[in-house]
């Protein structure tokens, strides 16, 4: 199964992301990772490194990111990380959720997901 | 230990000390126009580099620049950890036979490189990028078509650097965190360009003491003596 990983400045927001996207995303593994490792806001690479470990059952990842320094050290990540990964550009919240339901099903792939969280750029509100 | 890898973990610890220094001064530029990090994000990840590098077994050029970039990719949360360490472990397989006027043109232009390609900036965006090309250009030229010496060459580099750092003042950004501010990034020097000078400042100083003295550089990097070279613009 695909798993997700989402990247915010403040961890508090990650969770919130996952949180929200696993009421959607039902057995979807979603790794929030956030904060600079320091108790402030920001990004580390390694620490999104470890995410997309624990989130990749052998499908791959598909990381969905925030602002700036979020999608820098995401690739770094991605660079350096053993397990496929991709960056969905996406709005983080709406992209997770888009991607956590798209990754429940039987016929999904890396490239599906992304193409799902993707999608998400095309929602409007009203 | 070669006199290149000294040379190498001598600027690592001079770099570290001079952001410490600055600290206070790069978080003052940050927070005008940023999240007032950059001082203090800065000064952690080169402390902890300065370091990591001590404690290396084969401290070759390479390896010591590959190590400093590593640990500010750990230590530095943000997005001076991708810029500036991860524009390091990715140029510094250019070090492998030492330093010299060429490789140094050939890590500082892969450098660059992977600083533009990750931060996706250019020239006038308000970001280290303007302190970095017109050094890296100037660099190159001094070294490959002027024949300089890498020393009188840094010189140059420096000094452009400088006129670069002054360049980000005016302008307004379009990248990184100042571009939310939009025109009132105006007025403002950018923090990352100004760590950037700094840096180059520091590899001037150790790369002037190294070229006229190189076996008086510490065997042992708990104690680098780094006077204050002097800079002539030519």
């Amino acid at each position: 199964m695909v798993g997700l990983v989402v990247v915010s400045h403040s961890q508090t927001a990650a969770d919130g992301i996952a949180e929200v996207a696993a009421e959607m995303g039902g057995e979807t593994r979603i790794e929030p990772v956030g904060s600079d490792g320091q108790g402030g806001f920001g990004t580390v690479a390694s620490d999104i490194e470890r995410a997309i470990a624990e989130a990749d059952s052998g499908d791959g990842v598909v990381v969905l990111v925030d602002l700036g320094s979020a999608v820098m050290n995401a690739e770094v990540a991605i660079e350096t990380s053993d397990a496929e990964a991709v960056i969905a550009d996406a709005p983080v919240l709406e992209g997770t959720v888009n991607a956590a339901v798209a990754a429940t099903s039987s016929k999904a792939s890396l490239e599906s997901v992304r193409e799902q969280a993707e999608a998400a750029r095309g929602i409007q509100k009203r | 230990m070669s006199d290149d890898g000294k040379a190498a973990v001598a600027a690592v610890e001079a770099v570290a000390d001079r952001i410490q220094d600055e600290r206070s001064h790069l978080t003052d530029l940050d927070s005008a126009i940023g999240d007032a990090d950059h001082g203090g994000n800065m000064a952690r990840g080169w402390a902890a580099a300065a370091e990591a590098v001590a404690d290396l077994e084969d401290p070759e050029p390479a390896a010591v620049v590959k190590m400093a970039g590593k640990t500010l990719l750990s230590e530095v949360g943000g997005a001076s950890g991708p810029l500036f360490g991860g524009s390091l472990v990715f140029a510094s397989p250019e070090l492998e036979d030492g330093i010299t006027g060429e490789s140094s043109a050939a890590f500082a232009e892969t450098y660059l490189e992977k600083v533009q390609d990750r931060g996706d900036a250019r020239v006038g965006d308000k970001t280290m990028v303007d302190a970095l090309v017109p050094a890296v250009h100037t660099f190159k030229k001094s070294v490959e078509v002027d024949d300089m010496t890498p020393v009188e060459a840094l010189a140059k580099a420096v000094a452009a650097a400088e006129r670069g750092v002054d360049f980000t003042v005016p302008i307004r950004a379009s990248k990184g965190r100042a571009s939310y501010l939009g025109w009132r990034s105006v007025g403002h020097q950018d923090p990352g360009a100004t760590s950037t000078l700094y840096i180059m400042e520091e590899l001037l100083d150790v790369a002037m003491e190294y070229d006229e003295a190189p076996d008086e550089l510490p065997d042992h990097a708990e104690s680098p003596t780094i006077p204050d070279g002097e800079v002539t613009e030519n």
